[in-house]
């Protein structure tokens, strides 16, 4: 079991480094929103770091969602999801593998550059480490709800707008608590660990559900 | 293992596409599965896959333990299921690992095929033929009792299917099975034939 997910991963690993690989476009797309922001809104300091990390989780959700359309649908039309749904493991473990990996070249990178991208939007110091916690907690959950939308829209030509479409409504709760987490870092009244406690549950929620669903999904056929 | 269909249908889009289909293979036993162009002889081999769920019928797989039907076999389809950007042997190394129940290293099953060579180009590179001769290397690597073949011969060069042959006919003796739908004729030894009909149009209850 831990042979075919090791192999997949590695698969997927490789295949996003490679010339086409998906790897470093959403971390591209994520400084793209970010720095057309403050352009739009003007250079009012005190405004963009107030928005500072509604702006960064809305960066990250977008960029989360366009290397989604393509992490079931490229197996689809090569041939590789039959070969994949021949594993000796359940098609759970299949999906696991492939939503990991594609969180750890859209997901993490995400979080780990949000610091850098924070200068751009006057984030205060204090409110990075809070803001690169819940991006990190937080991005899982995207990934795994954008696996159910991918895996029932694997076989569609233009999947990728009926996606964003379809996972979007369900991605509102993990923006709300990511957002509200990073806010408290700064100040207010609710104290950090309560929005993040629950962001992280969501987290965990939308793993289970999400393999579960995805699996189901692709089972069900074209 | 032992394989036993029985009465299978499949119905795509609200038709029926065929019905009453019945087989039974045996260790070292061979079908050819016959049919004009969209008669259902991918369809039948996507059957049985798992990649499509019949309409009617049962597949049975007899003595092979806990394995599903899924992990006993290797389906090598139209669509060859080889990453263009990975080099091929990348591909077979991928196929081995995930696939389990490891046989062959990717060299010698690049070796068997004839394409020694290529094990460090990219898929990318390939011609539509070398491609087909990777995906029928990952026959090799890892083991898997019985092949699914769809078309196997198709764009391969009279030595490559000689290759082929000679890989199925050496499959058999170790005890392995083979279906495979062509319309060419594939001189399989002692093979059973199993001849795919377009079923006729049901008359609806208007």
């Amino acid at each position: 079991m831990i042979r075919s997910f090791r192999a997949l991963l590695v698969r997927d690993l490789t295949l996003a480094a490679r010339v086409g690989g998906s790897g470093p476009m959403g971390l591209i797309f994520f400084l793209a929103i970010v720095t057309l922001i403050p352009f739009a809104l003007g250079p009012d300091l005190n405004l963009l770091s107030r928005i500072g990390p509604a702006i960064l989780w809305i960066a990250a959700l977008l960029a989360t969602l366009i290397g989604l359309d393509r992490l079931f649908q490229a197996d689809q039309e090569d041939g590789s999801l039959d070969l994949l749904r021949l594993a000796p493991v359940p098609l759970e473990i299949v999906v696991l593998a492939k939503v990991t990996a594609h969180w750890l070249v859209t997901g993490l990178p995400l979080a780990l550059a949000a610091p850098f991208l924070g200068l751009l939007v006057a984030l205060p110091p204090d409110a990075m480490p809070a803001l690169v916690a819940t991006l990190l907690v937080g991005t899982p959950a995207l990934t795994f709800t954008g696996a159910v939308g991918a895996a029932l829209t694997a076989s569609l030509r233009r999947g990728g707008l009926i996606l964003a479409v379809l996972v979007l409504p369900f991605m509102i709760p993990t923006l709300i608590f990511g957002v509200s987490a990073a806010n408290a870092a700064v100040g207010g009244t609710v104290p950090f660990m309560t929005p993040f406690l629950i962001l992280v549950a969501l987290s965990l929620f939308a793993a289970v559900v999400g393999i579960v669903g995805a699996a189901a999904a692709l089972r069900s056929g074209e | 293992m032992r394989l036993e269909v029985e009465d299978l249908a499949c119905d795509r889009g609200g038709r029926r596409i065929f019905g009453d289909v019945s087989f039974a293979l045996a260790p070292g036993g061979a079908l050819v599965v016959t049919g004009r162009n969209g008669a259902g002889k991918s369809t039948l081999l996507e059957l049985l896959a798992g990649r499509l769920h019949p309409a009617a019928g049962r597949i049975r797989l007899l003595e092979a333990g806990e394995r599903t039907l899924a992990e006993c076999l290797h389906y090598v389809g139209h669509r060859d299921a080889l990453k263009s950007a990975l080099t091929t042997e990348e591909n077979l190394v991928f196929a081995r690992n995930f696939l389990g129940d490891p046989a062959l290293t990717p060299q010698e099953a690049l070796a068997a095929v004839g394409l020694a060579h290529a094990g460090r180009l990219p898929v990318a590179y390939l011609s539509a033929g070398q491609r087909r001769r990777i995906a029928l290397a990952r026959l090799l690597v890892a083991h898997r009792p019985l092949w699914l073949l769809d078309e196997p011969t198709a764009a391969l060069d009279a030595a490559a299917q000689d290759t082929l042959l000679r890989l199925m006919e050496a499959h058999r003796d170790q005890g392995g099975m083979v279906i495979a739908t062509t319309h060419a004729p594939l001189p399989l030894r002692d093979a059973g034939e199993v001849r795919i009909e377009r079923a006729r149009p049901v008359p609806s209850e208007a």
